[in-house]
């Protein structure tokens, strides 16, 4: 594993278990009275976001914070960003300050790739989401989640499940991520969107594409909705809404025709009536409230693995590793 | 004199130059000369001239000048270069354009054509005044809104008709703007996978689809700018194949470039059009060698470094390239045995001079024609430097890169502006 995560590409199968792996022993902290570790004491970690973000950006500062790492929230609403800074000068001024990492969010698709590849900073960049490109710790939560139901067991990956991932995958980041995620884990992937939802070139990704949700339930262990964003309904993606739940949407009656393991995911925040009925929302096979503790778990992880002093291909086995103690 | 130069690859000759002409061709010449060139390995071309470069003076000369822009013409064996219109203020009027035009003679290193824009502050609205353009002291021929596409049907079929009347040619710009907005790149695999906006071959094919067609309806010469897919190139091939005057160029980089360097979301590859996919480069390639795109343009694009030293999404479009396209064509279109240097001469000069109908460029080397020459060494190999650059911008895809191929020396009109590579003062003894 390099230095940075910037997309769900870097990681091989064994970075992926190992990740999940330590997560698993990390997530066993949130059950203790006093939920901090000393693992990246002194170490200073920024959340620069240029996205407005409340899940990903909290999740992140609380995992920082259980690893007692230092914390500085760069946001680009009222920053130097908004006075027409560059992401380079940016950079140089958080490498100035002696961040150790930057987890950034953007909207631009690339930006941490940039980051990473530049020689404006030294420290570990992390993707928090960037444009419609990946959300490589998204995929690694999901992922988290759905082995925890499907293959429950420190080193298990997902080989043979298959994962059906509905709606938007044009615009979603989550999609390019988990796609390239799941299929490392061994995982078979199903898309399904209407076509206009569906980015050229995808013959060419692991993946198979359906354009019929209820012709893919039967043969699915989970089920993973993408949000759709609202601000896409004027470019005629799809006609009206109402069409786009009748067709796309999951409901009650669709998840009873799910086999009876399956579980329903989705990233947050939920359009409900839209991409997905109150009713499958609420129900105990939807792990969208799951996803987001387990996602605390997945960024400790990542965050330990690439400041711990270990690279994720060097690191001690986590039964030894100072967060199973 | 020149010794021992290859004339578009022959066997080597002696060309003797006087009052700005090719006086003397032949072997073993015999002739009083201030200056001897020993061009053993060197070949000899008509000087370049180039259909589409960005001066970007007036308003922005911290990206380039017209003095610095020529230099670096003349470092890439170009003797003319026809400056594009997006300028500030914009080259919609005869005041603009003499601007650029006088500037042009004064740097003395290359002939500067104006381009005219074709409509009023390439808003696609309202037509300049383009014949006052025609009729000013630049002679204004080549009329276009590059950077953007006369994309209402209406004002393109009128421009095209109304620049009949002195000869003129627009040259389009061709983008479909629905069908780009919000693109970063070519659309296709890369752009699914990177998460970039698309900017799919439709949108170029189905504007000079309609451009060729309103060409053909109004009897009028239709230039295509920068053609960048395969499909483009079929609808250019039918379009002549109809006997209908339409010409079109394709720039160095899309001749060697592909959508895959887009991986690394470094700016420099960003540049419109978009980079496209390794079966559009070879289609566009042989399309250049069978004459069906009829010139090479560099599109000469310079922007400051922060202009590009930023994230994929905001860096502005286009590279620079008239210091390297002689390379890039030896390199992807000689090497391969695609084109020979007679073929790269027609390419590179003759179609290009004829197409803008720019009188004194774009001859052979040839007595009695004027000396614009460039000698250039096809055996060199080194690794492309930008620092070396005449242009004041650096925005360069080739940066590190073995190019094949050496400018050593350059001639306008009998006057040396480049010599082993460097420039000179014009009127400098050689």
């Amino acid at each position: 594993m390099k230095r940075h995560l910037v997309s769900a590409a870097d990681l091989s199968r064994d970075d992926a278990l190992l990740i999940l792996d330590t997560a698993e022993e990390l997530a066993q902290l949130s059950g203790r009275a006093v939920k901090k570790l000393p693992t990246l004491r002194g170490r200073t970690v920024v959340n620069l976001f240029f996205e407005d973000s409340t899940r990903t950006k909290t999740s992140f500062e609380v995992a920082e914070k259980r690893l007692s790492a230092d914390v500085i929230n760069f946001a680009a609403k009222g920053s130097s960003v908004s006075k027409g800074e560059s992401l380079k000068d940016t950079a140089l001024t958080l490498q100035a300050m002696g961040a150790d990492a930057v987890v950034i969010r953007h909207h631009a698709s690339g930006a941490p790739a940039r980051l990473a590849q530049s020689d404006w900073l030294h420290g570990s960049v992390i993707n928090a989401g960037d444009g419609t490109h990946e959300h490589p710790t998204q995929a690694l939560l999901d992922a988290f989640t759905l082995r925890r139901h499907l293959n429950p067991g420190l080193g298990n990956d997902l080989s043979g499940r298959r994962v059906t991932i509905v709606g938007d995958v044009l615009h979603s980041r989550v999609a390019r991520s988990n796609v390239l995620l799941l299929n490392t884990l061994g995982a078979e992937v199903t898309f399904v969107a209407p076509p206009t939802l569906v980015p050229i070139g995808i013959e060419h990704w692991p993946c198979e594409v359906s354009y019929d949700l209820d012709a893919a339930l039967a043969k699915t262990d989970a089920l993973m909705m993408l949000r759709v964003q609202r601000e896409r309904m004027n470019a005629a993606f799809f006609p009206t809404e109402r069409e786009y739940a009748r067709r796309y949407g999951m409901n009650g009656r669709r998840l009873a025709r799910l086999p009876e393991h399956a579980v329903v995911m989705h990233p947050g925040p939920m359009v409900r009536g839209m991409e997905i009925t109150a009713e499958v929302a609420d129900s105990p096979r939807c792990t969208a409230v799951e996803q987001v503790a387990n996602g605390v778990s997945i960024r400790m992880a990542v965050l330990y693995l690439l400041l711990g002093g270990a690279t994720l291909a060097d690191a001690p086995s986590t039964n030894q590793s100072e967060a199973a103690k | 004199m020149i010794r021992n130069a290859q004339i578009l690859g022959g066997p080597a000759q002696d060309i003797l130059i006087a009052d700005g002409t090719f006086q003397q061709i032949g072997t073993d010449l015999r002739a009083e000369a201030d200056v001897e060139i020993d061009a053993t390995g060197l070949v000899a071309l008509p000087g370049l001239v180039d259909l589409h470069t960005h001066l970007r003076e007036p308003g922005r000369e911290d990206a380039e000048t017209v003095l610095t822009g020529t230099q670096a013409a003349a470092k890439g064996g170009y003797t003319a270069v026809h400056a594009m219109a997006n300028t500030f203020p914009v080259a919609d009027t005869a005041g603009v354009v003499e601007q650029v035009w006088r500037l042009g003679k004064e740097s003395g290193y290359c002939d500067v054509q104006p381009v005219g824009a074709v409509t009023v502050g390439l808003e696609g609205k309202k037509l300049a005044e383009l014949g006052a353009m025609h009729d000013s002291a630049a002679g204004v021929r080549v009329f276009s809104d590059d950077g953007k596409c006369v994309d209402d049907a209406v004002i393109m079929r009128r421009a095209l008709e109304y620049v009949k009347a002195f000869d003129g040619v627009v040259a389009q710009h061709a983008q479909e703007p629905r069908l780009t907005e919000g693109a970063q790149m070519n659309e296709g695999q890369v752009s699914g996978e990177l998460g970039l906006g698309g900017w799919p071959a439709v949108a170029e094919e189905s504007i000079i689809a309609r451009d060729v067609l309103l060409a053909a309806h109004v009897g009028s010469r239709l230039h295509v700018c920068h053609v960048s897919t395969a499909g483009s190139v079929e609808i250019i091939r039918w379009a002549k194949a109809k006997g209908w005057d339409v010409t079109a160029e394709v720039t160095p980089h899309h001749l060697l470039l592909t959508d895959e360097l887009v991986r690394s979301y470094d700016p420099v590859y960003k540049v419109n059009p978009p980079l496209r996919t390794a079966e559009d480069v070879q289609a566009l390639r042989k399309a250049l060698a069978d004459g069906t795109i009829d010139a090479v343009a560099t599109d000469h694009a310079p922007h400051p470094a922060e202009d590009k030293d930023c994230e994929w999404a905001v860096a502005a479009m286009g590279m620079v390239g008239l210091e390297t396209a002689l390379s890039v064509v030896q390199q992807a279109m000689v090497d391969t045995g695609l084109l020979n240097w007679e073929g790269v001469a027609d390419r590179m000069s003759h179609r290009p001079a004829r197409i803008g109908r720019l009188a004194g460029h774009g001859r052979p080397v040839s007595v009695g024609e004027p000396a614009n020459l460039v000698l250039f060494d096809p055996a060199y190999r080194g690794t492309v430097n930008p620092e070396s650059f005449a242009t004041r911008s650096r925005n360069t895809p080739y940066r590190g890169l073995d190019l094949p191929g050496r400018v050593h020396a350059t001639f306008l009109r009998g006057t040396a502006t480049v010599l082993a590579g460097e420039l000179v003062e014009p009127g400098e003894p050689a």
